[in-house]
């Protein structure tokens, strides 16, 4: 393999590494608003024991993604330096944005959250968590905005040629508003929402199981269930856009979802399946005819362009990105199902006597986890060949000073190096969960300890 | 020569100012790690650990910012300087990490060895990042291999040359007197009394550095004397830099803590501006062939860009400031370990 094989199998090893956590960290961002807003409203100590546990998952979370994710700023530097000559112009005011009104404020104002209690009133450590989820938030926007602009460009034009052509800015409005930013950004949030809400389900039905802490295990769940069920409704709405927007602007990643072949035909969905790439066919699949012309147009006869319209060079691996794009439809569907069931037995009042859908709940956080990378997986590798969609090919975007050897030498090291975090992260996650919410939190010292 | 104050100038100053918050801030807490290992128990280790705890990851924020402002304000000096120093630069992250790992996860179980293997990770992790900087910074001033498309065809042994390594070990020298003094103002009581006496050792270790360096400098690199020949106005910096220092060990004696910190901060400051008036208007030097160095003007965004984020970062930096130095002052004081420490 070359340079440039390598550099992608490490980037997408970080990547998808690092991607574990911000989500994670910023639906549970929305979670700590909620549960510390309820304490300040109702003053019932529960709510504060929640806050103050939750706040430390947050914590763990937060530092692997500081961990893992200075590696992703420099990257694009060490191993894909012709494309940041490419984009520099572009995306570099988006990262640098990011870093001054993100970055700063969440880790910031984490300081607060974690080790600020008895420093500050109780407000103003409110008021902190508010920060510290707005910086979450803040942060998806710049890299999601910068990311969309690599599937649609816009606001830009084209200076010089060959190996010294670059991309400039012309409209930086244009740029932040590409086609596909907002759309992408809203199903990215709705991801991170679905991590967060997963995890706290996860939890709660791992004590409820246990029966242990259970006034706590049953608030947490109530509020858990409550994100999950409207983030995984409107991931229904986002996942719509966003691939009417893929359709417009990125035709062939859109038949490479479906596995689409036909140049201009109506198309149908399948359910799950298997392509054939050389018979350029889906096998063992069911599919529902007109369903995706349907789904984009309204109108089930309605044609759509399919992978010949695309010289073989021009199309993304068909198969890889057909598989990870129904992964994640009928996870994303599931999550569905499963918040509104627990949404709806919550209503009937059965949520906590029922024992077999808990033990769903506690394995559930793996749901939006696997949606989530499979999500991105089938976004960035429909992509290709292109780095930047319809100007500049992956294999010409690497550094021309790294070897092979050199890119080897730092995945192995990468690869035990996160090894090693993944490890020590769910070891940890497990002990803060088996020790569980602190009682003395319940207490009246504890309201401000 | 003239230095009309443009655009990519004041980029090349907000750039290097980002830079030098992260020494200033994240050299304090790499300093507190070299000198992790020469505390003796494991209380004042904890007390070493819980000064930076909750600041440290602030800090490194200057770091991914810097990269992010010179990515976008001269994307070519970005992509060269990543890619040709990859190892070291692979080395420099993974010394990161590990310190980040080393100082979430020590406290996490009370077993003796498993507090160990986090020190020791935590301190040679410190002392390699801080060394990587200086290496990095030392090349930077010699001046890499370029060729005519401003790509590095160096090799990553040639980084390890003389000159850079000493640069290399005044820069861990110069974090461990920052981390020194950063220790002294945050701790009390006996650990308070012992790193005193290490200011003094650590400010003697820095000097001769300092002093070698800099003659090295003179002999060798003329280049980096250019503008202080042209500006003679300008030798107050050096001179500034060793009143500064010289502060140091008085504040220090006279009790006056925060001051001596302060003092330690504006000789990293007065350092920053001597390199960056050294190399300006270049940011990455070839050597041997001059003219393909890339400067603030050839590896510029266009002027669009640029003002641009000029916009964002005087609507965001005073709001940083703000905020950043607001919390300092919420976590002034002395450390005290409670329930919620490393």
């Amino acid at each position: 393999m070359d340079a440039a094989e390598l550099s992608r199998i490490q980037f997408g090893l970080t990547i998808a590494f690092h991607y574990i956590f911000p989500p994670m960290s910023i639906g549970l961002s929305v979670i700590l608003v909620i549960m510390e807003g309820m304490y300040l409203k109702t003053k019932k100590v529960i709510y504060h024991q929640m806050t103050r546990f939750w706040v430390k998952i947050f914590g763990l979370i937060f530092a692997l993604g500081v961990a893992s994710g200075i590696v992703m700023e420099f990257q694009f530097g060490t191993n894909w330096a012709t494309y940041s000559r490419f984009v520099g112009d572009v995306f570099g005011s988006a990262l640098a944005a990011e870093g001054i009104f993100a970055f700063f404020l969440e880790s910031g104002f984490l300081a607060i959250l974690l080790f600020g209690w008895n420093k500050v009133k109780p407000r103003t450590h409110f008021i902190s968590t508010i920060l510290v989820s707005f910086g979450a938030h803040f942060s998806a926007v710049w890299i999601v905005v910068a990311n969309s602009w690599q599937q649609t460009p816009a606001g830009h034009h084209i200076v010089g040629t060959g190996v010294a052509a670059r991309a400039e800015i012309v409209d930086f409005w244009a740029m932040l508003f590409n086609p596909s930013s907002m759309d992408r950004l809203s199903h990215v949030l709705c991801g991170a929402w679905q991590a967060g809400a997963f995890l706290v389900l996860s939890v709660s039905a791992f004590y409820i199981l246990k029966k242990k802490h259970t006034e706590f295990a049953q608030k947490s769940m109530k509020i858990g269930l409550i994100v999950a069920a409207i983030a995984s409704v409107l991931q229904l709405g986002t996942g719509h856009y966003s691939a009417i927007v893929v359709e417009k602007h990125q035709p062939a990643k859109l038949a490479a979802f479906e596995a689409h072949y036909p140049e201009s035909e109506a198309a149908p969905y399948h359910l799950f399946g298997w392509v054939d790439e050389e018979e350029e066919d889906v096998k063992y699949g069911i599919k529902i005819p007109g369903l995706l012309s349907f789904l984009l147009h309204f109108d089930p006869e309605a044609e759509v362009t399919g992978l010949r319209a695309f010289p073989p060079d021009e199309r993304p691996p068909v198969n890889l990105v057909f598989q990870t794009y129904h992964g994640m439809v009928i996870i994303g569907t599931g999550l569905i199902l499963l918040s509104w069931l627990g949404l709806f037995l919550l209503w009937r009042k059965k949520l906590f006597s029922i024992r077999w859908i808990h033990w769903i709940f506690a394995l559930s956080v793996l749901g939006p986890q696997l949606a989530n990378q499979l999500g991105w997986f089938s976004a960035e590798i429909g992509r290709q060949p292109y780095i930047v969609y319809g100007l500049l090919k992956t294999k010409d975007a690497v550094s021309k000073s790294i070897t092979a050897a050199d890119v080897t030498t730092s995945l192995i090291i990468f690869g035990i190096i996160y090894l090693m975090l993944l490890v020590l992260f769910i070891f940890l996650l497990n002990e803060k969960i088996q020790h569980g919410p602190d009682l003395k939190d319940l207490g009246k010292e504890g309201q401000r300890a | 020569m003239n230095i009309a104050f443009d655009l990519n100038t004041i980029w090349f100053v907000l750039v290097g100012a980002l830079f030098t918050g992260y020494a200033i801030l994240d050299g304090f807490d790499l300093g507190v790690g070299a000198l992790h290992l020469f505390t003796k128990t494991d209380e004042h280790r904890r007390l070493m650990l819980n000064a930076i705890g909750p600041v440290w990851d602030g800090n490194e924020v200057w770091l991914v910012t810097g990269g992010g402002a010179l990515f976008a304000a001269f994307p070519m000096a970005y992509a060269t300087v990543f890619s040709g120093f990859y190892m070291a630069f692979m080395l420099f992250l993974f010394g990161l990490i590990f310190r980040a790992v080393a100082i979430e996860f020590r406290s996490k179980r009370p077993s003796v060895r498993w507090r160990r293997t986090w020190d020791i990770s935590f301190s040679v992790s410190s002392i390699l990042s801080s060394l990587i900087v200086g290496i990095a910074l030392g090349n930077i001033i010699l001046g890499i291999p370029l060729n005519a498309e401003h790509e590095f065809v160096g090799t990553f042994w040639g980084l390890l040359n003389p000159y850079a390594l000493l640069t290399g070990i005044t820069t861990v020298a110069l974090f461990m007197m920052h981390g020194s003094i950063y220790t002294v103002l945050k701790t009390e009581g006996e650990l308070h009394d012992r790193v005193r006496g290490w200011v003094n050792n650590t400010i003697i270790f820095f000097i001769l550095c300092y002093v070698t360096t800099t003659m090295a400098t003179l002999m060798y690199l003329p280049h980096m004397l250019e503008y202080f020949k042209q500006f003679p106005a300008l030798f107050a910096i050096p001179f500034l830099n060793m009143l500064a220092i010289a502060n140091i060990p008085r504040e220090v004696l006279k009790g006056s803590d925060f001051r001596a910190f302060l003092s330690s901060c504006a000789a990293m400051l007065a350092l920053m501006a001597i390199f960056g008036i050294g190399i300006f208007p270049n940011l990455v030097y070839s050597n041997p062939i001059a003219e393909n160095s890339l400067n603030i003007y050839n590896a510029a965004s266009s002027a669009k860009t640029l003002k641009i984020m000029l916009t964002i970062a005087i609507m965001g930096i005073p709001i940083v400031i703000a905020y950043t130095v607001s919390i300092y002052w919420i976590f002034r004081g002395k450390v005290t370990l409670d329930e919620h420490s490393y």
